[in-house]
This record gives C-alpha cells, sequence and structure tokens, in this order.
C-alpha cells in the first residue's frame, strides 16, 4: 500500500499507515480502546471473571457492590458481573452475526439494483421502500415472532435485525456502483469482456469494500440494541442463556427490592460498546466517506 | 402542488398494498400455526377438529384465494379478531388502546420540541462554550443509551427510592368509575420517552441554526447591527427549522417503537403494551394490524413532509436550488 490508490473522484484515497494514527484526535483512539478492552473482556469472560454464571446461591441474593462482588449479586445469588462477562460475549457474538446479515441482504440488493439496473432496480428500490417504511422495533418484533419456531432464539434475533436494518447500506452501495457504472474502466472491461460477474467480482465488490466494512461498523451499535430489546422483552435469546437484555430483564424484576446494580451495570457495559463502535464508525466515515453523512446516519 | 398531493396520496394505498401483502406472505412463510395459536398450547385438538376449524377459516383454500379474502376484508377495515383477548375485533382493541399511546406520544412531543429547541437554540448561540459541550456530550450519549435501560434507572430513582412519581399505571388502582389518566402517572413514562428521542431534535436544531448562521442574509442583518437575539429568533431559527417538517414522519414512527419498550416498563396501558402482549402471546392479527398502522404513520409523515416544505420554502416551490 505505498502508491495512494485513485478514488473515485480522482481523489487519493489515503491509505492506512503509520502517520495516521499519530494523527488520530483523542476520542476516536478512546473509543478504539474500549473497543479493545471490551473485546478481551468479552472474549477472556471465562478467565477473567471464572464464576459459575448459572449456580444459584440463594443465601446471597441481591448483594449490593462488594469487592468480592464488584457488580453485586442479581435475585437467585449469580455474581452481576460474571453474568455481564459472559453476556457482553454472547451480545457481541449474536451483534456481530446480525450486523453480518443485514450487510448480506443490503449489500446483496444494492449489488443486483446497483449493477444491473433497469426494472430490477426498480424492483428493489419499491421493495426498499415497503421496508424503510416500518418501524425498526415494531416490526423486528412481528419478524421474531413469526420466525421463533423455525429458526430458533438465535436465528429469529439475526433475521429481525438483518431484515430491518438493511435499507441504508442497499442505497449507498446502489449509489456507488451507478457512480462505477460509468467509469472508464469499467468500459474498458467491458470492451475487453468482462461479463457481469466478472465486473461485479473484479471491478465493483473491491471498490465497495471500504463501504461495506464501514457499514458493518455503524451497523454494529443498533444490532446490539435491537438485540438486547428483543431480549428485554421476552422475544431474543432464551431467558436463561446470560445476554445483556436478559440480564436487564432480570434486573428489572429486582429493582422493586431497591436493588440497582442489577440494571446499572449491565446497561453501562451495553452503553460503553454501542458508544465506542458507533464513535469509532462515525470518525471513520467523516473523515474518509464524508458523502455518506446524510446516508449513512443507519 | 395539487398534483403533487394527488399523486403522494395515490400512491399512498400502493405502498399500504404492498406492505399488507409482504405481511402476509411472510406470515404464511413462517412455520406460524394459527390453530394452534388459537386452541392454545396446553389443549390437544384432534385432526377432525383442525380440519373444521381451518374450512371455518378457509385455511384449506389455496394460498391467492386466502389472501385475497383477506385484503378484501382489511379494505373493509376489518382487521380480524384477536386470539389472545377474548376474539375481540382487532379493531376495536386498536381504537380502546390508541387514546392512552396518544397522550402519552403526544405529551413526549410536545417535551422534545420545547427542550430540543431551547437547549438547540442556546448551544448554537454560544457555539464551542461549555454548555454546547454538554449539550452535544449528552445527546451523543443519549443516542448510545439504550432507552429501557433509562427508563429503568429513571424508574428506580424518582419512583422506588425518592418515592416522588408513580411508577407504574395510568391512574391510582384506588381510584373507582370510569378509567382516568392522573397527570402525576402522565409524567415519568412522558419525560422518559421524551428523554430518550430528544437527541436527534437538539442536535439537528443546533447543526442547522449553525448552518443557517452563516448564511449570507444573516451577515447583511448583522452588519446593520441587528443584536444576537433577533437575527437568532427573527431570521435564524424559522429557516432552521423548516427542513424540521421532513424529518416529523420518520420520528412520530421511532416514537411509537420507543414507546413499545417505556409503556411496556411503567405499564402504560397503550398500543406499545399491547404490541408486547401480543408478541409474547403470538397473536398475529394484532401485530399485523400494528405494523399496518405504523406504515401509515411513516407515509402520511412523508406526505405531510413534503406538502409542509413546499408550503413553507418558497425556494423548493418554486423548484430553485
Amino acid at each position: 500500500m505505498t502508491a495512494p490508490a485513485a478514488g473515485r473522484a480522482g481523489r487519493p484515497v489515503p491509505a492506512l499507515r503509520l502517520g495516521t494514527f499519530r494523527r488520530l484526535p483523542g476520542p476516536a483512539v478512546l473509543a478504539g480502546a474500549v473497543t479493545a478492552a471490551l473485546v478481551l473482556l468479552a472474549l477472556g469472560a471465562g478467565v477473567f471473571r471464572p464464576l459459575d454464571t448459572y449456580t444459584v446461591a440463594l443465601d446471597a441474593a441481591l448483594q449490593p457492590p462488594s469487592l468480592q462482588h464488584p457488580m453485586g449479586t442479581d435475585e437467585v445469588g449469580r455474581d452481576v458481573l460474571a453474568r455481564v462477562l459472559h453476556g457482553l460475549r454472547v451480545s457481541f457474538g449474536v451483534s456481530v452475526l446480525a450486523a453480518l446479515v443485514a450487510l448480506l441482504v443490503g449489500g446483496t440488493l444494492g449489488v443486483l439494483a446497483g449493477a444491473l439496473g433497469g426494472r430490477v432496480d426498480a424492483a428493489v428500490m419499491r421493495f426498499l421502500d415497503v421496508f424503510a417504511s416500518q418501524n425498526h422495533l415494531v416490526f423486528g418484533i412481528v419478524l421474531a415472532v413469526l420466525f421463533r419456531p423455525a429458526l430458533g432464539p438465535v436465528g429469529a434475533v439475526l433475521l429481525s435485525v438483518g431484515l430491518t436494518h438493511w435499507t441504508s447500506l442497499a442505497r449507498i452501495v446502489r449509489g456507488e456502483l451507478i457512480a462505477l457504472r460509468g467509469q472508464p474502466f469499467v468500459s474498458a472491461a467491458i470492451g475487453g469482456g468482462a461479463g457481469r460477474w466478472r465486473l461485479v467480482r473484479r471491478h465493483y465488490l473491491p471498490h465497495l469494500l471500504p463501504a461495506l466494512v464501514l457499514g458493518f461498523v455503524l451497523l454494529f451499535p443498533h444490532a446490539i440494541f435491537h438485540e438486547s430489546a428483543l431480549s428485554f422483552l421476552g422475544l431474543g435469546l432464551p431467558p436463561h442463556q446470560a445476554s445483556l437484555g436478559n440480564i436487564l430483564a432480570d434486573g428489572r424484576r429486582s429493582l422493586l427490592a431497591g436493588a440497582w446494580w442489577t440494571s446499572l451495570f449491565p446497561g453501562l457495559v451495553l452503553l460503553a460498546a454501542s458508544l465506542a463502535v458507533g464513535t469509532l464508525g462515525e470518525y471513520w466515515r467523516d473523515r474518509h466517506h464524508p458523502r455518506w453523512r446524510s446516508e449513512l446516519e443507519l | 402542488m395539487i398534483r403533487l398531493v394527488a399523486g403522494r396520496l395515490l400512491t399512498l394505498p400502493l405502498v399500504l398494498g404492498a406492505v399488507a401483502v409482504m405481511t402476509f406472505l411472510m406470515a404464511a412463510a413462517s412455520p406460524f400455526d394459527p390453530i394452534r395459536a388459537y386452541v392454545g398450547a396446553e389443549t390437544v385438538v384432534d385432526q377432525e377438529t383442525r380440519d373444521h376449524i381451518a374450512q371455518a377459516w378457509g385455511l384449506d383454500r389455496p394460498l391467492p384465494e386466502q389472501m385475497a379474502r383477506w385484503l378484501g376484508r382489511l379494505v373493509q377495515g376489518d382487521l380480524g379478531r384477536s386470539h389472545l383477548f377474548g376474539g375481540q375485533p382487532v379493531r376495536d382493541l386498536l381504537l380502546d388502546r390508541a387514546p392512552a399511546s396518544l397522550l402519552l406520544m403526544g405529551s413526549a412531543m410536545a417535551l422534545v420540541l420545547v427542550g430540543g429547541l431551547v437547549a438547540g437554540t442556546l448551544a448554537a448561540a454560544f457555539r464551542d462554550s461549555w454548555f454546547d459541550w454538554l449539550v452535544r456530550g449528552a445527546s451523543h450519549l443519549n443516542i448510545a443509551a439504550p432507552s429501557f435501560w433509562v427508563a429503568l434507572l429513571a424508574l428506580y430513582l424518582f419512583s422506588i427510592e425518592l418515592g416522588w412519581l408513580p411508577g407504574a399505571g395510568m391512574s391510582d388502582l384506588r381510584s373507582t368509575g370510569a378509567p382516568r389518566v392522573d397527570l402525576e402517572h402522565l409524567i415519568l413514562p412522558a419525560s422518559v420517552l421524551a428523554v430518550t428521542q430528544h437527541a436527534w431534535f437538539t442536535l439537528y436544531v443546533r447543526n442547522t441554526l449553525l448552518e443557517v448562521l452563516r448564511e449570507d442574509y444573516v451577515r447583511y442583518a448583522r452588519s446593520h447591527g441587528m443584536g444576537r437575539w433577533r437575527i437568532m429568533f427573527r431570521h435564524a431559527l424559522p429557516n432552521a427549522l423548516i427542513p424540521f417538517v421532513t424529518l416529523a414522519g420518520v420520528h412520530v414512527s421511532e416514537l411509537l417503537g420507543g414507546s413499545v419498550l417505556i409503556e411496556s416498563i411503567f405499564g402504560w396501558p397503550g398500543l406499545g403494551t399491547l404490541v408486547r402482549d401480543a408478541a409474547l402471546g403470538v397473536d398475529l392479527p394484532v401485530l399485523v394490524a400494528v405494523t399496518l398502522g405504523s406504515s401509515v404513520l411513516v407515509v402520511a409523515g412523508n406526505l405531510l413532509a413534503d406538502v409542509g416544505y413546499r408550503l413553507l420554502d418558497p425556494r423548493v416551490r418554486e423548484g430553485l436550488p
């Protein structure tokens, strides 16, 4: 990556070099550090907090935060910190997969519309209008209810996020492709006998990659919110599974007994995760793709 | 203008029809068994009874015919019957719950508009001051904070710990007579809904104001010695608020989504709680009706936005850049 590749508007795309990091502003660095720390904590949940997240200890129920239990214990005496760390891992995993599903749906439909144009384009765009006229949460709830018996709880959550969050990404991909289609190198490839599939694979997809990666990062906070909201309502992951939404649903029950710690800490972790990843994504977008600002609000 | 409105009014039933068809197809594609949902998980029914129910409901007919019949009833305003709420017509159920939701969402919207306008204007007026930083920081935090978590914390703090406000229901359970709304029951859910939804509007007011304040006519007014606040209220704010109408439709639907979580936490007997209950009890007719209703909100909101935009901004009306 020594020679900067030419961008769409002819302006060089800055390659990732070591010097890039020196020019990063504070918030982005902080967000990156928090993201890295959370990912590490989630991956190493069993190492950092090797407590059983399922064993019930009723004699230790609803203890306020202490040295032994930094986040207190829940209504059946489970360590909240251990559950939060394991829940973070589950929520991270499900949200990453869900964002990938949304990326796949949006990317595929966007490529179809943008690369084929004409009637396919019109059909995809009308399809998109129908989905865009839905409220994410209400429609996501309907999807989760409908497909839970067939796909299981995790599959239903993935589908629910994927089918409600793909529209903005599809719009961007389509727009990029329509702009790409007029480029000389595309005409040259077509003149050289490249077929549609080869065009997509060799020329369109490499150009779309930054948009797709950025879309994925910006989708993640939405995915983690959607997943935990569904779980919180009892429509997401199975209730015994420690996920941030389920832990908050449990915490809601102990709230009346005056236990604030079972609600405060899991939510703080959820907030930190979506804030950190969201800040990173927005920084990347504003720096490298300011044109997508209005579209990629997601 | 008339052509635009007429054209948009014509597309309204088209989009709604597409949403209806899509919902129907999705329900048909899903393994959801309406007979199972009707008799409940505990009851065992033999094949003969199942066939009987299927015949009575027309479930034995081919799919296109089922869809046509369903759409035909939909056009006549028949949304089906709820399984969960004792076979009550879904339309009555929605009409029953709508006032409570409208009250909650309306109060929250009013709070969002007033609060966002004041905070956004002050933040733009004192750009980069500590107040601006506070408003921006709080708004960004607000966007990332899960609304149901904020609701839980508010419920704990104001209702359980401090005991200032009641945290459940619409009126005092001990009160007798016709159901009514107590103002003190409204304060907490409405404020929480407003707090969790305010960020977009506050940031919007601030950012558009800052853009408008860079316009030539603002510089011109300033060069004539016009005061800061007079410029703000007479020139900047009205112009900054014009594009806002384009956002209103989408955000009414956001408010509906937010109220699902907030209403179920505060036990507010509106549409949000209805959605939650219908989802947990797999009451498909209710869910489909709410889906259709929320698309009506979005499409109608967008139509109003288009018309309002033209009425308010002569540049758009004349087709100027």
